[in-house]
């Protein structure tokens, strides 16, 4: 049996179709043997070392905690990581198990598109064959990381059921996988679905907690009193906490999208307003009717627009380890707007979300120590759509 | 009533020929319409499977995911399906399929119930595997509605003996690796495949997930207590209208009994 978590408190499990039960017992397996191989670990140290860029500078951006008259505010740069955000730690690693595994080929669902990125990229890498499936609609608003997929050689194919995002392509992405399940392997992109992939995708991301611990040591010769990172699935979040979970003083909030406000039903704020309920494999709280259907989720924000959230940030709300707030799509715009003028740095519309509930609640947290933002990607994706939202010409 | 499981026996026991188990989305074409679609194939049928539409399948093909967007997008829930097997209980016992947040949603206490109180017989959940769901199954225990557990060519030896131990009714072999609609191919490993599950499951072997043509039921008949008719049912409706569909039922149990053999 394998040594990977199944569940977080109730949370999590594999409620799959049989077909694929063989082949996640063969991914833990994989995974399991890969973690104590000391090959393995060089390989992927090496690999996040000279081609993803870690370790990821810690920032401190005093320019915005002048404007936000909070701090000192640490941003950790994900956003500087290769292909542009935290994804391909991810990407990476599951790769790179898929080739042990002995599987030719890599599916992949995408929201954003930095998930399809990453593992179009790391699939480019290791020479392997790639789909990415992605909703029509995020198509249109992240044309640009469509291009990137279809230029490191990957198939991206275009999901058109419902309201055509990241739901739609990660249940497609599924159905492919219980088709193709012998020689696939289907590379989820965050901390979601059956096991072993929420636990599998933490520990892959947790070196962003781990090395932000130190670093903010390092920096300050104490620990952050507040952690922030935004939650859409929930895998920067949950690689950032990882990090400090241990740490009881530290006090971590995961933002989730309150899209055109929580009232409006316009929203992605599964845990702050869902239920618990099973989705794409795992049980974990879901927006949806009172009948069971899936709600459909809103944020202005592609990789926040989900009506699920990863089975360990279940738990952990209800653990009330970590508290969940929420960030309309106006204050991540402004946050966007706010980082872009006082750093120098266009952030992700999902990691704005972190930073607006820095903006929201920073100058009580900054009492505590420091503050640290998990600046989980890059704005170069957004810009066409935020600059239609602020009102930028081009 | 009879519990779930022992109706489902008994008409094992009673049919002369392999069983068809024709497929139907609850609220398809209309939840009007699908009364009829229920007793036209319920005609030609030994058990009738009736799914409950889901916004998110796993196991669904575009033909039944299709359908089920026409019920979903009508309004129709769950309930209304629950209802129209009541309306069809005198024809042949109906098993519903659907997946599993409609039934923890429910929640599984009343689901099964109102499943029960409609003359239910069985229930199958396309996305809880053996060693999940003890919750759902003591619920369905409780009412008296048989939970029918899906394997698939995948499954290991060591696995089908961890479903013997919580199948009921009878089981159902997915015939390929893949989702509903597309085409079966009736070779050996099918049938050993079919010979590997009975010996691990002392229970009817039913066979589903691309059976197309009177010929698949027939050549799937010599080695399964049963055949699933579904994605082929649902298109036949959509193209040809109900009676054509109610025809393909009809060569489908005919072929299984070797009429024109």
């Amino acid at each position: 049996m394998t040594t990977i978590a199944q569940r977080f408190g109730p949370y999590g499990g594999r409620y799959v179709p049989e077909t694929v039960i063989p082949a996640l017992d063969e991914f833990a397996a994989a995974y399991d043997a890969a973690r104590d191989d000391p090959a393995f670990r060089a390989e992927l140290a090496g690999l996040l070392r000279d081609y993803v860029g870690r370790p990821t500078p810690l920032y401190r951006a005093e320019r915005l905690e002048a404007e936000y008259q909070a701090g000192p505010i640490y941003l950790k740069r994900e956003d500087l990581c290769h292909t542009g955000a935290h994804k391909i730690n991810n990407a990476i690693g599951q790769v790179l198990i898929a080739r042990r595994m002995g599987k030719r080929r890599i599916i992949a669902e995408t929201g954003a598109g930095q998930h399809g990125v990453a593992t179009a990229t790391a699939a480019a890498l290791f020479g392997m064959e790639c789909v990415v499936f992605m909703g029509r609609t995020d198509m249109r608003r992240q044309r640009l990381n469509v291009i990137r997929m279809n230029m490191l050689g990957a198939e991206v194919r275009p999901v058109d059921a419902g309201s055509g995002t990241l739901k739609q392509a990660t249940s497609e992405a599924i159905r492919d996988w219980v088709t193709h399940v012998r020689d696939t392997h289907y590379v989820i992109g965050s901390a979601v679905g059956p096991a072993p992939y929420p636990e599998i995708v933490a520990e892959l991301q947790s070196v962003i907690g781990i090395e932000s611990r130190a670093q903010v040591m390092d920096a300050e010769g104490r620990l952050p009193g507040t952690v922030v990172a935004c939650v859409g699935g929930g895998s920067n979040a949950i690689g950032m906490f990882r990090g400090f979970l241990g740490d009881g003083g530290v006090a971590l909030v995961g933002v989730e999208a309150a899209g055109t406000g929580i009232s409006s039903g316009l929203h992605g704020a599964s845990l702050g307003e869902g239920s618990p309920g099973v989705l794409h494999g795992s049980l974990s709280y879901l927006l949806q009717t009172p009948e069971g259907q899936v709600a459909e989720a809103h944020s202005i924000s592609a990789g926040l627009d989900y009506p699920g959230v990863g089975p360990e940030h279940s738990h952990l709300r209800d653990a009330g380890r970590v508290r969940y707030v929420s960030a309309t799509d106006d204050e991540a715009l402004e946050a966007f707007g706010a980082l872009c003028r006082t750093q120098g740095i266009i952030p992700a519309l999902e990691s704005s979300h972190a930073l607006a509930a820095v903006a929201r609640e920073g100058r009580a947290w900054g009492t505590k120590g420091p503050i640290l933002v998990c600046l989980s990607g890059r704005g170069d994706k957004d810009v066409d759509q935020a600059a239609e939202a602020m009102g930028i010409d081009g | 009533m009879a519990d779930g499981a022992a109706r489902l026996r008994e008409a094992f026991a009673a049919a002369e020929r392999p069983l068809l188990v024709p497929y139907m989305m609850g609220g398809f074409p209309t939840l009007g319409a699908s009364r009829d679609v229920a007793r036209a194939l319920g005609a030609h049928a030994d058990i009738l499977e009736i799914g409950i539409a889901f916004s998110d399948p796993l196991a669904d093909g575009p033909t039944v995911q299709a359908a089920g967007q026409v019920a979903l997008d009508a309004g129709v829930v769950p309930d209304d399906v629950i209802a129209l097997a009541g309306d069809v209980r005198d024809g042949p016992p109906v098993v519903l399929m659907t997946c599993l947040n409609l039934v923890m949603a429910g929640p599984p206490e009343r689901f099964m119930r109102a499943a029960a109180d409609a003359g239910v017989a069985g229930l199958i959940v396309s996305d809880l595997p053996c060693d999940e769901g003890d919750d759902v199954r003591a619920a369905a225990r409780q009412a008296g509605v048989a939970m029918i557990s899906l394997v698939a060519p995948t499954t290991t030896d060591e696995r089908l003996a961890d479903v013997a131990k919580v199948a009921e009714g009878f089981v159902y072999c997915v015939s390929v690796t893949g989702v509903t609609g597309g085409a079966v191919s009736v070779d050996d490993d099918l049938a050993a495949f079919v010979a590997r599950v009975k010996r691990a499951i002392p229970l009817p072997v039913v066979v589903g997930f691309g059976v197309q043509t009177p010929e698949h039921a027939a050549a799937i008949g010599r080695f399964a207590d049963g055949v699933v008719v579904g994605s082929q049912l649902v298109r036949a409706i959509e193209r040809d209208g109900l009676d054509a569909a109610a025809g393909l039922a009809g060569a489908m149990a005919a072929a299984l009994r070797g009429d024109g053999n």
